[in-house]
């Protein structure tokens, strides 16, 4: 018997009892469609993630010093850690929580004390006014770089170049206001404010550099300068374990190991969904069969094979399965893009899932449709005529 | 062109042993045109069960055209009925889900015919029973009489060795009984071999040879004289 007519009646037959065949796929349709939604808004933030850690620049390491409290690098590692071959710019930076008042608002923001070289190694720059300038530094300036949530927040406007502001109640002038970032994985990168260095090693009140920033000239030269700065340390402190290093490829990896978690336990809600829709549709297969034994005694009679009924069963579930897994793909785009709306993340839906999704349904409905159809073709040909 | 020896049919359940058929040694020829009379009970379903194919013998032997079918497996049985037999039933056993020209086309689904042929063959076999205007119709929508017409059409279809028809009349009013008898001679005319189950002797009139079983086995086999 030919295929497409095989299909062709298995869609008739399904269509003969819409009601029954859709409560049938119900369980498949919810399953495919948990999968696509999850699996599309799961895509869709990890991406999101990797294209910030990828706008932190493809040339960016980061080093923490993490050993015992006297443990901090001084101006002169700093110095033969910038002539280091391949690297172009290298910024400490000290860091902290710290509340600012002007007028009568006051807010907790975070500040980071840094120096010049900070602008082109985090590519953060300024839209109004200016950033800091060695002299700042020199003359440990109290001038503030701005993020715009700390304006709008302050002062409720953005044009505040010259205002005044008091950090942990020392006064500050601010000369420029950071390019808006938009919010990312570690939060507002727009309430924020960057001083300079000196001026706060003195507002800190700590001289200790234990975080710094350093930018290759090219990407290519990133696991290189990496080495470098590690033995270097290794070295001065003596202790690989006093130190770390990261850079933009470690942070994707990690990511990468959090997708694919992700996608395991994403895959396991897949499975036992559709476990339970096939066993859903097995359950209906069976009953089918006996309400066609009649139907299942006539074509034998008239010449019917044990395989033609077998294909003509097996199609029918493997129908009614892939088309439940075709509407849950539909469902599952339609829920993918609301749900991204209401919640604002991104949804990404790929090809992959799809036909995934389909081949599984498709193979649901035939493993579990195997049972109810060699039960039909392996039927005596005169008991099942005989059936009433 | 049949040729059964010593055929038995048992039907155990527990202690219980029905004997539906008794030893039965019986031959028809191609071009017969034969009828199985008797008593309820008596075992002439059974019989034409085994001869379509449709059960199998407890002891015994079938030959068909000289072959032992008693040694047939599952799937070779279904290619005889498809190929040598053609089925009318009391219950016309047409699936109701398919129009007239579908269940005609059945048999020829499973010989593997192409679609068109098929179509072709189905309406010449419908057009003969003089359905031709009901080509369309699900079982639902036809007489009792017009049922069994398309039951014989399918029957025909894929051109069987014989026709074997199991109280083919026992659902129809008298008139269309006698309409479908009429057919049946016809066909019988024709050339084809048919074998036939009933009760009713003016039924069995219509047939040139007329065996008698009683108990699962044969009483009488003999020419039906013409009134
Ligand atoms: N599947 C079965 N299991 C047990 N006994 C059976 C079975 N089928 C038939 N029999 C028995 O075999 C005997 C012959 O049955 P069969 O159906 O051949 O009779 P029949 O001559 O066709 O009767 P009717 O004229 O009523 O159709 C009966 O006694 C019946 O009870
Ligand atoms: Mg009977």
């Amino acid at each position: 018997m030919k295929f497409t007519r095989a299909i062709r009646m298995a869609i008739s037959s399904i269509l003969s009892n819409k009601m029954r065949s859709f409560l049938t796929m119900l369980g498949v349709i919810i399953g495919v469609t948990a999968v696509i939604t999850l699996i599309a808004l799961g895509r869709g933030s990890t991406q999101r993630v990797s294209s910030q850690i990828e706008s932190l620049g493809t040339n960016l390491i980061i080093i923490n010093i993490t050993g015992g409290r006297n443990r901090s690098v001084t101006q002169e590692d700093l110095q033969r850690i910038k002539g280091i071959s391949g690297v172009s710019e290298l910024a400490p930076v000290l860091s902290g929580g710290v509340t600012v008042k002007a007028g009568n608002k006051n807010t907790s923001t975070s500040l980071e004390a840094t120096t010049p070289g900070y602008q082109q190694v985090r590519n953060t720059y300024v839209q109004l006014g200016r950033f800091l300038l060695q002299n700042d530094l020199d003359m440990r300036f109290r001038v503030a770089v701005v993020g715009v949530d700390v304006a709008d927040e302050l002062f409720g406007r953005r044009d505040v170049i010259g205002e005044e502001i008091s950090i942990n109640g020392v006064e500050f002038s601010i000369v420029g206001i950071l390019e808006e970032k938009g919010s990312s994985v570690a939060g507002s990168d727009d309430n924020r404010i960057i001083i300079p260095l000196t001026t706060g090693q003195r507002l800190l009140r700590s001289t200790e550099v234990r975080t710094f920033y350093v930018s290759t000239l090219s990407p290519d030269v990133v696991n290189q300068v990496v080495g470098e700065i590690e033995r270097f340390l290794t070295r001065k402190f003596n202790d690989e374990n006093s130190f770390r290093v990261f850079n933009q490829t470690q942070l994707l990896s990690t990511i990468n190991e959090a997708t694919a978690t992700l996608t395991m336990m994403l895959s396991g809600i897949a499975g036992i969904s559709l476990l339970v829709g096939g066993i859903g549709i097995m359950n209906i297969m069976l009953v089918s069969v006996t309400e066609r034994t009649r139907e299942i005694g006539i074509r034998k009679a008239i010449g019917a094979k044990k395989r033609d009924i077998l294909v003509q069963f097996l199609i029918e579930s493997a129908v009614i399965s892939g088309l439940g897994g075709v509407l849950g793909i539909i469902v599952g785009f339609m829920g993918a893009n609301f749900l991204s709306r209401i919640l604002n993340i991104p949804a990404a839906i790929s090809a992959d899932v799809v036909l995934l999704a389909t081949g599984f349904s498709v193979g649901v409905g035939i493993i579990f449709g195997l049972y109810p159809a060699s039960k039909a073709a392996s039927l005596n040909p005169i008991d099942a005529l005989r059936y009433e | 062109m049949i040729r059964l020896e010593n055929l038995s049919k048992i039907y155990s359940m527990g202690d219980n042993r029905v004997v539906a058929l008794n030893e039965i040694s019986l031959s028809i020829d191609k071009g017969e045109f034969v009828a199985i009379m008797g008593p309820s009970g008596s075992g002439k379903s059974t019989l034409m069960n085994i001869i379509g194919c449709l059960d199998v013998a407890t002891h015994g032997k079938y030959y068909l055209d000289g072959r032992d079918i008693t040694s047939y497996n599952q799937n070779q049985l279904a290619e005889v009925r498809n190929k040598k037999f053609g089925f009318v039933f009391q219950g016309f056993n047409l699936l109701p889900k398919l129009t007239a020209v579908e269940n005609v086309e059945l048999p020829l689904v499973y010989a593997g015919v192409g679609a068109k042929k098929r179509r072709e063959e189905a309406i010449r076999a419908l057009e003969m029973m003089g359905l031709g205007k009901r080509i369309y119709h699900r079982p639902s929508e036809l007489s009792g009489g017009q049922q069994q017409r398309v039951a014989i059409a399918r029957a025909l279809v894929n051109h069987p060795s014989v026709i074997l028809a199991d109280e083919p009349t026992g659902n129809l009013d008298s008139k269309s009984g006698m309409e479908i008898m009429e057919i049946f001679r016809e066909l019988h005319s024709q050339g084809n071999t048919i074998i036939l189950i009933t009760h009713d002797i003016n039924v069995a009139r219509y047939a040139k040879r007329m065996i008698t079983i009683r108990d699962g086995q044969i009483v009488s086999d003999e020419e039906v004289e013409r009134r």
